[in-house]
């Protein structure tokens, strides 16, 4: 089994997947009906770029496991998304920067990743960096009018930011498999992402009037497994009915 | 826009209906016409709302990530459907700001069969089937109801409707496939649900009073124990190919009448739910008032940002 390309899957599978199930959790109870359909929409896009990812992760594997097996019979320690997704969706700003920060990395990773040496990357992450582009306009849009908007909306947006800020570091961590996919062409270098990512949030939180975070100290484990401990949590509710009727079709 | 000043003829109004002439947001109505159009169209917008709650319950916890995405893609429809029908109320002189303060001051209704909780994972099969199948056998005809904007909205929504139906009936074909353990659990959905689908058509027709009107003005055109009809006798063959019982020992098919006769429905209940007191009716309504207040100052930072930049936001990604 190739090693290296299976977990790499997992990584951008489990990111997708840990995502849109923290923004379905909105579902019917957006703060305006709009905003309830365009969250959904994000979610929906993250799911489907997450069976893509963990399909074709089960179909390296050759172990028998499919994007169901993968998603809902792995425990924490197994999943590989990095802290910044699981982190509990809290209000609307917290939302928003969680979305925010991954957006400006996932959209210029699957830029990237649409070069892949492996032309099933490049196919997924083509598709997928569409979706990522109306993704960070979208959240670009409401970190500005969030931080630009009342006085109270802009405590939360900068009160969020600065929370969420210690996670954004292992979006640019590289550990062995990283290299070893970059080596083979099959995926970037992602410390070189981490300086158009920073354009990004300076231009948008100017523009938003909110003080880009100076905190310099950087969670990190998500990609080895070693979670926050609210993923447990989530896990827990999504895995329910497969844990509780192992071996059921749905 | 409101026409409620205008000088309405009831006979030369009620000849345009009886012509087939759709009324449209400018034309003159009758007031009470108006009214009655309001009440209904807010009150299906509050339904579709409020509904997504039961199923949104399950969101998170669907048994496999294409049935996650079926259930994000329909409950994201239900919003959709709220969506065009406060529109379609708009056109008549209300606000949606308005509808929404009345439904979350218990002043406006939504279908009492959201107030019913969802407890397993065959309740999101059952409601597909049922509850979406109900909807659609009493929005079809609305279609071609008199008020041109709502019959336009209902034309879109019932073609959603319909998937939604079929994806229902899809998750109960396979529980009824499946272990006997999910068997079980589609059976245990249907006797929950069977008995409240069927209230969804409202009151028996001796006792419903907003119907003879309604049906002059071509707001409704069948009955409801027309249309209840019309839902026991398509839904019996489908619980039958799924191998499942409907809990009602007096359903049998009458020859004579050919129609399945059914059972009597517990109005006491269906009056006991209406009148607040069912198992999720605080629930529901407490969910949508958190929606809405926890989301003010989102609404309020949208509009001061607006206010601020009248061309609206640079977009710099
Ligand atoms: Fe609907
Ligand atoms: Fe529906």
């Amino acid at each position: 089994m190739d090693n290296v390309l299976f977990e790499y899957l997992l990584r951008s599978g489990d990111n997708c997947l840990i995502l849109s199930q923290r923004l379905s959790e909105w579902c019917g109870h957006g703060p305006v009906l709009e905003e309830d359909i365009a969250l959904t929409n994000v979610a929906l896009d993250l799911l489907g770029q997450a069976r893509f990812w963990l399909s074709y992760a089960g179909e390296v594997e050759d172990a028998g496991r499919d994007e169901d097996k993968l998603a809902f019979l792995r425990d924490t320690r197994d999943f590989r998304n990095v802290l910044l997704v699981e982190q509990p969706s809290g209000d609307y700003a917290h939302t928003t920067a969680r979305q925010f920060y991954f957006d400006a990395w996932h959209y210029l990773a699957l830029g990237e990743l649409s070069h892949s040496s492996d032309g099933r990357i490049a196919a997924i992450a083509e598709k997928a960096r569409k979706e990522a582009a109306y993704h960070l306009e979208r959240s670009v849009d409401w970190i500005i009018r969030l931080g630009d908007g009342t006085e109270e909306s802009h405590h939360r947006m900068q009160c969020a930011a600065d929370a969420l800020w210690m996670y954004t570091g292992e979006l640019f961590e590289m550990d062995e498999i990283d290299r070893a996919a970059e080596e083979r062409g099959i995926g970037p270098n992602l410390t070189a992402l981490r300086a158009p990512w920073r354009v990004q949030v300076e231009r948008t939180f100017a523009e938003a009037t909110l003080q880009v975070p100076a905190g310099q100290w950087m969670q990190r484990g998500g990609k080895r497994g070693v979670h926050t401990e609210k993923l447990g949590y989530v896990l827990a509710e999504m895995q329910f009915l497969q844990r509780a009727y192992p071996g059921s079709q749905w | 826009m409101a026409t409620a000043g205008i000088q309405t003829n009831p006979d030369e109004f009620q000849e345009r209906i009886d012509a087939g002439i759709k009324i449209e947001p400018k034309d003159a109505m009758p007031d009470a016409y108006r009214k009655t159009l309001i009440r209904q169209i807010s009150q299906h917008a509050h339904s579709e709302i409020v509904g997504q709650l039961p199923e949104g319950n399950w969101i998170t916890r669907a048994p496999s990530l294409k049935r996650k995405a079926i259930l994000l893609a329909k409950v994201q429809d239900e919003a959709g459907h709220g969506l065009y029908l406060y529109s379609a109320a708009e056109t008549l002189g209300v606000t949606r700001e308005q509808m929404i303060e009345d439904l979350l001051a218990g002043k406006a209704k939504y279908s009492s069969i959201f107030n019913y909780p969802t407890l397993t994972w065959a309740d999101i099969g059952a409601i597909g089937w049922l509850v979406d199948g109900s909807a659609i056998i009493n929005q079809i005809p609305i279609c071609r109801c008199s008020y041109g904007p709502y019959a336009r909205a209902m034309v879109r929504i019932c073609k959603e409707e319909t998937f939604h139906q079929r994806q229902g009936f899809e998750i109960m074909l396979t529980l009824s496939r499946g272990t006997a353990e999910q068997k079980a659990m589609a059976q245990d959905a249907l006797n929950r649900w069977w008995w409240p689908s069927l209230m969804m058509h409202g009151p028996s027709d001796k006792d419903s009073k907003h119907s003879a009107q309604s049906m002059k003005w071509k707001i409704k055109l069948f009955s409801n124990d027309e249309l209840r009809q019309k839902f026991v006798d398509q839904t019996v063959p489908q619980a039958e190919f799924l191998g499942l019982t409907i809990p009602d020992k007096e359903l049998k098919w009458n020859p004579e009448r050919g129609h399945y006769d059914f059972g009597q429905i517990d109005w006491d209940e269906f009056q006991n739910i209406v009148q607040g007191n069912g198992p999720c009716n605080q629930e529901r309504l407490q969910a949508r008032i958190s929606a809405h207040r926890d989301g003010a100052w989102v609404r309020e930072a949208a509009a001061a940002y607006a206010q601020k930049h009248p061309r609206g936001a640079r977009r710099s990604a």
